[in-house]
């Protein structure tokens, strides 16, 4: 059974006179423990696509199904528990919070939830020593190298254990030993049996991954 | 990490801003304390300085008949009048609810004497109390202390040939002159004071009292209350006030009260747009926090709340520091305005409440729209970049 079913998805963006198709009649399937790339060329989509899985953005037509809840039927407030409990995301250029230190960003996602700060401060640190960052707890973003900071953002969209793994360009910021080194995370996390859907335009990212889905002007090309 | 966490490490990343903001409420609560405070003062003011006004109850026995006139000396009908007042009279007076506010009660008995061929108006009173209301008089000698000692006003001293430490004759009665006063430019002048049994002795006349002149000041009624208390108390008196005084302050206070209603207000609407403009801008800045915020899965209500407790901190902030400023200033500005030479310091903790309270109120109430504007931003705008 598919931990992610997308049924036949239309986005269309309407700006003033114009209507663009960001998404045109997408269908997919993705099963528990795979390791997605989304690849294409700027324009194709993906980013839409990503937005669309991360129920942050209401398709014009279709129906987007996790663990047999179809999400866009969800209230408001009941899309944003579930994105809660089913999702990780990880941002383009981090996106870390630069007021909250390192194992505050981490906590991000716990602080509305019932858990005891010292339970929290527990599942943090341990995420925080796999995703390398051990004795970096109380720093600022700003005082962290890019590589850091992106780890920062791995830990935080992993802290709670979601079933699924959302990363827009991970190493788009990154230089390519530092992008190759959380590739090879992704890769050890997705061993573990974390599913993961990551967008990314670099070829040598998607070597990665166990399948890669091709977009072209919002349609799935080959698969 | 709780939400309050959030809203506390935000404001502490954004102190210049957060500085303004308290800055802002701070101002408008210090002004309300202050002239709060100042009022407060002047009513103290009034209350005070209550003795230098005299009398202003005074209770006549009901009569349809008599027209008397104090200050005109008509007074000789009044011992004749057979519904007098008596001393039984006057203790009823402290039994009114208000009665903290009874600042003096003075019994008086007035006659006519014929002194040396002379007639002359005797008035009976309670040197005590009497004393106690009328502070400005000056006395060459002193108060009588005794029953067979009495007071000449300067008129009677200067018609009698009389100084202090002479001797007069009352009814066959030999009393000692213990002092004279000095001119007043009223009808004490006229009068010969003498203590008020001695006087219904001698006037053959034992416990009438013509009428009493109280000293009284509410602080929160108007006087016609008390007179009214006083009334029912005394049924079969005619209870008076005597307004002009009094009532010139008041109405001073009543009119600085209004002005500071007036500043307050428009202080405090400013403090309120200065936390509605910086919420506001607080909350476009962090649009792109927000949509972060979001796609964790952070429901509108938590980013409401987020919003909400960063106003109640700003708030509860400026609400004790503006308390304290207003009581600071009140406390220094306060006695220059008034003229007094100073003021003990008054903590009022219902006040200190109200700072507080109205501060967070303004607070919270100046974040409703940013808090509902921030809920309602798309995540995917805040986060263009993925």
């Amino acid at each position: 059974m598919s931990l992610i079913e997308i049924k036949s998805l239309f986005k269309t963006y309407e700006s003033g006179e114009e209507k663009v198709c960001a998404l045109v009649d997408v269908g997919l399937r993705i099963r528990r423990g795979e390791f997605i790339s989304v690849m294409g060329p700027s324009g194709s989509g993906k980013s839409t696509l990503l937005t669309i899985l991360g129920g942050l953005n209401h398709p014009t037509a279709g129906e987007v199904v996790v663990d047999d809840i179809s999400i866009y039927q969800l209230p408001l407030e009941r899309l944003a528990d579930f994105r809660r409990e089913y999702l990780g995301f990880i941002f383009q250029s981090f996106q870390l919070i630069p007021y909250l230190t390192v194992i505050e960003n981490v906590m991000l996602p716990l602080s509305i939830t019932e858990r005891s700060n010292r339970e929290q401060a527990r599942m943090a640190g341990e995420i925080l020593e796999r995703t390398g960052l051990k004795g970096k707890e109380r720093r600022l973003p700003d005082q962290l190298s890019g590589g850091e900071q992106e780890r920062v953002a791995i830990a935080r969209a992993l802290v709670n254990a979601p079933p699924i793994l959302l990363a827009d360009e991970p190493t788009g910021n990154l230089d390519t030993r530092t992008g190759k080194e959380i590739m090879e995370l992704f890769k050890s996390l997705n061993a573990e049996g974390q599913t993961i859907i990551m967008v990314t335009h670099n070829p040598e990212n998607a070597v990665f991954s166990s399948r890669t889905i091709s977009l072209r002007d919002g349609r799935v090309d080959g698969n | 990490m709780k939400l309050k966490d959030i809203s506390i490490n935000n404001l502490r990343r954004r102190k210049g801003k957060v500085f303004f903001l308290i800055l802002g409420l701070t101002i408008g609560i210090t002004t309300v304390i202050s002239l709060v405070s100042i009022s407060r003062l002047m009513n103290e003011d009034i209350a005070n300085k209550l003795d230098e006004f005299g009398a202003n109850i005074l209770i006549l026995p009901r009569s349809d008949d008599l027209s008397l006139s104090y200050g005109g000396m008509s007074i000789g009908g009044v011992s004749l009048d057979a519904r007098t007042l008596s001393d039984s009279d006057v203790p009823k007076i402290r039994e009114i609810e208000v009665l903290e506010n009874i600042n003096s009660v003075s019994p008086k008995f007035v006659g006519v004497v014929e002194i040396e061929g002379k007639k002359i108006p005797l008035m009976g009173v309670q040197f005590q109390e009497e004393g106690r209301l009328k502070k400005w008089w000056k006395i060459h000698g002193a108060l009588p202390k005794n029953k067979d000692e009495a007071l000449l006003g300067n008129e009677v001293a200067v018609r009698l040939f009389k100084s202090a430490n002479d001797h007069l004759t009352i009814n066959g009665r030999k009393v000692r002159i213990s002092g004279i006063l000095e001119e007043t430019g009223s009808q004490d002048d006229f009068l010969i004071y003498a203590d008020l049994s001695f006087v219904q002795e001698a006037l053959n006349k034992p416990k009438a009292v013509s009428l009493i002149e109280v000293s009284a000041y509410c602080n929160t009624c108007p006087i016609e209350e008390i007179v009214d208390q006083i009334s029912k108390k005394l049924p079969h008196a005619k209870v008076t006030a005597i307004k002009q005084t009094l009532q010139t302050k008041m109405e001073a206070l009543d009119h600085f009260k209004k002005f500071s209603i007036g500043i307050s207000v428009i202080v405090l609407l400013i403090g309120a747009l200065i936390v509605f403009t910086n919420m506001m801008a607080s909350v476009n800045e962090r649009k792109r926090e927000i949509g972060i915020f979001r796609a964790i899965g952070f429901r509108k209500s938590h980013i409401m709340r987020i919003i909400f407790l960063e106003a109640l901190i700003v708030g509860l902030i400026a609400g004790v520091t503006g308390y304290l400023l207003g009581l600071g200033i009140s406390h220094f500005i306060g006695p220059m305005v008034l003229g007094m030479k100073s003021v003990r310091w008054v903590i009022d903790p219902s006040l200190a409440i109200g700072a507080i309270f109205l501060s967070t109120l303004i607070g919270v109430l100046s974040s409703v729209y940013p808090a509902l504007h921030a809920s309602k931003m798309d995540p995917t705008e805040a986060l263009r970049a993925l």
